[in-house]
This record gives C-alpha cells, structure tokens and sequence, in this order.
C-alpha cells in the first residue's frame, strides 16, 4: 500500500499547494479533545497532523509541549490509549498521521509491537527527535517492514549532513528552523538558501517546523520548502481553550493554511 | 556490528540533530588531545598544584580492627580540592573545552559537587559557567549553591518534573541544543551520549591507576575488593578502571536504595532497572511499563538519578562488577560511623560505600584489602544529616 505522505505531497505538488502540517500533544487537556482537534483541524486545512507521544523527560521541547505532556500524563494518557484514538480517527480520516515522540517510548514498548501497531492502527510515519541519523538502525528496519516512514530532521548546524541525511529520506525531510527547542519564536534568522542548497535536486520534500507562530511566519517560511510544521502555537491554544479548543484552532488552521495554497 | 562509543549493547549517541555536529566536533577535539604531550602534561600538572593529586591512600586501622575482617584503605577523593573526585572531571573537560575556543560552560548538578567543581575551574580559566541545578537540590545543597555564586557562576533552579538531577540534566540539554555554537556542555558522570561515558571515565580512571600503585607501595600487592557509590558513576568508573582486568579484584558498586529497593522511594537502577534509552544513551533506568522515567529518591541528591552509565550496565550484565543497594538509614549511620570511628565525615553519597564496605569487610579474610573511594567530603551533608536524625541546628 502507498503510504499516505507521499499521496499527500503528490496532491498538494499538483494543485500548487504548500503543506501545513500541524501538531498537538494527544490525552491534552483529553483524547477525545485530540480526536475533535485532529478532525477540525483536517477540516480546515491541515495536510499532515503530527501527535504528540507524552513523555515524562522531553528534552527537545520547550516550556509549552513540556506542560501539555505533563497534563496528558497527569490524565493518564499512555500508547495503547493513543492507539485506540488513532483506530477511532482512522474511521473518519484518511489524512497521513504521523506519532512525534521520543526513542524510549519505541524502545520500551517493544520496537516489533509498537510498528506493527502503527500498522494496524493506521499511523503513517514516526518522528523521533532524539533518534539521529547515526543511530538509525535502532528502529530502521523494523519501520520499513511495516511500511512506517521514520522522518528525519536536519538542524541550521546540519551543514554537510543536510545531503547525506536527505538521501535516505522517506516521507519529506523535517527541517528544523533554528537552533534550540520547540516553542513559538519571534523571529528566524536562519540562512536557509544556505543550508538547504544540497536539497536543489532532491526528491524528498521538505518542510521547516519549530518557532512558527503566524499565517505571516507560515507564508514567510514556506518560500523556502514544500511545507510548514506548527506545533506551540496550536498547543498554547488547546492549553488555553482546554475541551473548547477545536473551534478555536480550527479557525486559526484555515488561517495558517490560506497563505499556503 | 560493535558501534564506537558503545560498551556491549550499551551507550550511543541519542540525541537531537541539531547537537550532532557538537557531539562529532567534541569527540574528534577528545580523540586529538587525549594522546597530546602538550595537553597530558598540563593536566597533570593542574592534578598536582591545583587539585592536589595524588590523593592520599588512608589505612584506616580502627575501622579495620573494630569490623574485625579485611584489612581496610580509604582512597581520600574527598581531600581533593573543591572537596570531592569530581574535579579531576572538570579539569580534564574545560581544558579541552578550552583548547577548543569554547567561551561558555553550562554543567548539571546534584548534590552540586559537580557544580562547585565546574564553577571552580571556570574561576580558575576565566570562562562564563551556567549550573543547572534541581529545585529539590538547591534546597537540600543551598549552601553549595551559594558556594558556586561566589565563584562567580549563575546557579538556575529547576523546577520541571521531580525538580532533581535528572530535570536539571533535562534542563542543560535544552541549553546546549539552544547555544550549541558557543557552549560547551561539561556533563558531571560517565554518562550521555558518546563520547561522554568514555571521556569522564578516563579523566577519573587515575583513582584507580593511583590505588593500584600506592598499594604496591605499601602492600606490595592489589587489593581485593574496591567498593564505591554509583549515581550516574564516575567516581566507581574511576575507582574500577584499572582493575576490570585483574580478576581477582572484586569490584563493589553501592547504589542508593533510599527508604527501600521495595518501596517506591529508592533509586536502586540495577536491582530494579530496565533497558532504555534516555539521556543520550542506552543503559538501565527505572522506568514504567510504557518508559516513562520514574520518580526517583535517595537522602542522597548526588545519587539520585533514574539512570546509570552505560560501562557499568555492562560491568553489571558481564557480572564483572556487582551492585548492592544501600538505604537512606544505612548510609546515615555510616556517615556517623565514619566519622566517629576515623574522625573522617564522609559525603552522604561515599557513605552509601562506606555502608557496603561495613557488611563486607567482616566477612573477608584479615589478610585480605579492602578499599573504599571516598568521593566527596560531607561538609555539604550536615545539615540535612541533622534534619534526618532531627536535630535543630539551624543559625539565626
């Protein structure tokens, strides 16, 4: 079966779109709040919606997806229950989804079970920000068995890594806007004709997510890729909206989304 | 296939993309200078003058004949400068981070002798230092925390999590992958992704080098049992590194239990651990069924750490090392033994050894040595020692 990222891409290569991918952190405030997000949000525009696994140490994130992990854990929020929401959403959407978390969650539940529920549960590709590319191999094979994409991310210190990385990418390639941790930025001031020079004649799309907050930064950053990836903003909004938040997001999706198309 | 940096299937590099440059950059400035004349030299000589290398090798005679078994040495790290084996760390660290232009020291800290220790060398080379600290810790430790503003460092409470060591590593992360460019992380345990548990572990291994050659002198032979405590490990990787090769020395590492290997507040990772990757490498933590990392405690701030470094786990699963766990009341009433007995006031953490050392002394042969790395000084420890056995000794 095609996975449901490159059909994505496709699509959005012919209709001259740029793709908005959007994330929440999945049990906050509930899971049936993220069930509501991810349709409203498919529904107004989103192309790719990323969950967020919460994890009790997430080292890569900033103050506002550390908190929305922690009310998620709080909630009682674990995999299998996110699974679960993943089967109920794969009866209404056939939109890509893809788990953002981090490598001991896999490594923990059991890297063959954990893919071979992404499988059967309808998950199209994992992003592990604390999996580099060196150490691939923890999950690579397994991933692929499945059909699973294992999306890799290139930062603004990536330099001559940004070609070798891109090269064994599947799905697009997660660029990541400046250095740091996620979290709403004012502004980024990252060379990325630099840094994305070795992607010119590569077939892989790529998108640049962390610090994006505004339709303006969206429309601003997406001159430079094939996407966008927003993340704090949305959650800063479920964490201020709580079970109220889908409309509310949702409105702000068809904002983030109109300087793409 | 064996990857560098890995001990068995342990250790690795997880860690974001964005610090992986960093990581290859410090790796290729470590594998440079580690064999440098130049560099070797003038760590050595900052080992002597500065830190006050070599540490002495203690008989402790009262102890030995009150346990009545194993002849009984104490490796006095505690006598070191800054008070504890940490600063034969730091030493090495910031002067490769030194030699590598780097202008900021960020570092994590427990019981803050780590902290003391990187806030002291940055004194000493002139170089900006941020200590990332628990907000637990900097309660339980606050006179280190002020200790470590005078020397100039900032001290930046934690209050993420369980607001300890591991949140305050969390912390320094997020730091680092912040101002990769110009910082460098000077990570206090043999821990993290390569080439860090090799890189800490070789800056401490002159523990054991030392021990082996002070009991030559004085023994004409090698000891038989090493006994240290294990938080993330250093000071034990330091104490055990000579000696995994000579088999006849059994190698002890004492692991903080807190109220109990079989209550929820322990810190015991290998009686209790499972395999998971955290931190930057994979090792033993305490975690749940779905790897979320547990809550941990131990009177102990310097041990207690969800985790352990990847050598041990694999000294550990090769059977090579054995690890016993020590609680909270044993470690106290060796503290006070320690003290009585030898007028030594050992650091909470080196009592945890103090503490193994006291069971398995006695049941050793007099004619057989036992020696125990006595990390750190306990200065740092009264206090709380006093509010644990609930003495008042608060100044107005």
């Amino acid at each position: 079966m095609k996975n449901r990222i490159d059909s994505c891409f496709e699509q959005l290569k012919a209709k001259g779109e740029k793709a908005l991918i959007t994330f929440v952190t999945a049990g906050d405030p509930d899971l049936e709040t993220t069930e509501k997000l991810v349709l409203e949000m498919f529904d107004k525009g989103a192309d790719i919606i990323e969950l967020g696994v919460p994890f009790s140490d997430p080292i890569a994130e900033g103050i506002t997806i550390q908190e929305a992990s922690l009310r998620s854990l709080k909630n009682g929020t674990t995999l299998d229950k996110i699974f679960d929401t993943v089967t109920s959403l794969r009866q209404k959407t056939d939109k890509p989804l893809l788990l953002m978390m981090y490598i001991n969650t896999i490594f923990r539940y059991g890297t063959e079970r954990f893919f071979k529920g992404c499988a059967d549960r309808g998950i199209d590709g994992v992003i592990v920000p604390d999996l580099p590319f060196e150490e691939r191999d923890e999950i690579s094979d397994t991933a692929d068995k499945y059909g699973i994409y294992v999306i890799n991310l290139v930062a603004p210190t990536s330099a001559d890594r940004v070609s070798m990385i891109a090269k064994e990418s599947k799905g697009f390639l997660y660029v990541v806007s400046s250095l740091g941790v996620t979290g709403t930025r004012k502004d980024i001031t990252t060379d990325f004709d630099k840094l994305l020079a070795p992607l010119k004649n590569s077939d892989v799309p790529y998108c640049i997510g962390f610090g994006i907050s505004s339709p303006e930064m969206a429309e601003k950053m997406s001159a430079y890729a094939d996407g966008v990836i927003i993340g704090s903003a949305i959650v800063n909004k479920v964490a201020e909206n709580g079970v109220t938040s889908p409309e509310i997001v949702g409105k702000f999706v068809s904002e983030l989304k109109a300087p793409l198309r | 296939m064996e990857k560098i940096g890995r001990f068995g299937q342990y250790g690795g590099q997880y860690v974001p993309e964005t610090v992986m440059t960093a990581v290859h950059e410090l790796e290729a400035a470590y594998e440079k200078y580690k064999n440098d004349p130049q560099f070797i030299e003038e760590l050595k000589t900052l080992y002597r003058d500065y830190a006050g290398r070599p540490s002495m090798l203690y008989y402790a005679e009262k102890m030995t004949k009150d346990l009545g078994g194993a002849k009984i040495y104490i490796k006095r790290e505690d006598l070191n400068h800054t008070g504890s084996h940490k600063i034969n760390n730091v030493l090495g660290q910031i002067l490769l981070a030194k030699k590598m232009g780097k202008k900021r020291i960020i570092a994590e800290t427990g019981a803050g002798q780590h902290g003391v220790a990187t806030a002291t060398v940055c004194a000493l080379f002139g170089l900006e230092c941020e200590v990332y600290m628990g907000a637990e810790d900097c309660k339980r430790q606050s006179l280190n925390v002020f200790r470590m503003n005078l020397l100039g460092a900032k001290v930046t409470p934690v209050s993420s999590g369980t607001s300890t060591l591991k949140d305050a590593i969390n912390e320094a992360m997020r730091d680092w992958v912040s101002n990769i460019e110009t910082t460098f992380y000077c990570i206090g345990s043999v821990m993290g992704p390569h080439p860090y548990p090799t890189m800490v572990r070789d800056f401490q291994k002159i523990i054991s080098q030392e021990i082996k050659d002070q009991l030559k002198e004085r023994e004409g032979r090698l000891p038989d049992c090493v006994v240290a405590c294990v938080g993330g490990g250093s000071n034990a990787m330091g104490a055990f590194y000579n000696f995994i090769e000579d088999k006849s020395v059994r190698l002890v590492g004492a692991e903080a239990a807190g109220r109990g290997i079989s209550t929820p507040d322990t810190a015991a990772t290998m009686a209790l651990g499972s395999v998971g990757i955290f931190h930057g490498m994979k090792s033993l933590f305490l975690q749940d069924e779905y790897g979320q990392i547990a809550p941990v405690y131990s009177i102990s701030a310097g041990l207690d750490y969800p985790g352990v470094g990847p050598e041990h786990t694999y000294l550990h699963d090769t059977g090579r090392a054995d690890y016993v766990p020590v609680t909270d009341e044993e470690a106290v009433c060796a503290f006070e033994y320690l003290s009585k007995t030898e007028g030594i006031i050992p650091a909470i953490e080196s009592s945890h050894a103090v503490a193994a050392a006291m069971k398995i002394a006695p049941e050793m042969g007099k004619d057989q040595i036992l020696v125990i790395n006595l990390s750190g000084r306990g200065d740092k420890d009264v206090y709380s020692i006093a509010r644990y056995r609930g003495v008042d000794v608060v100044e107005e």
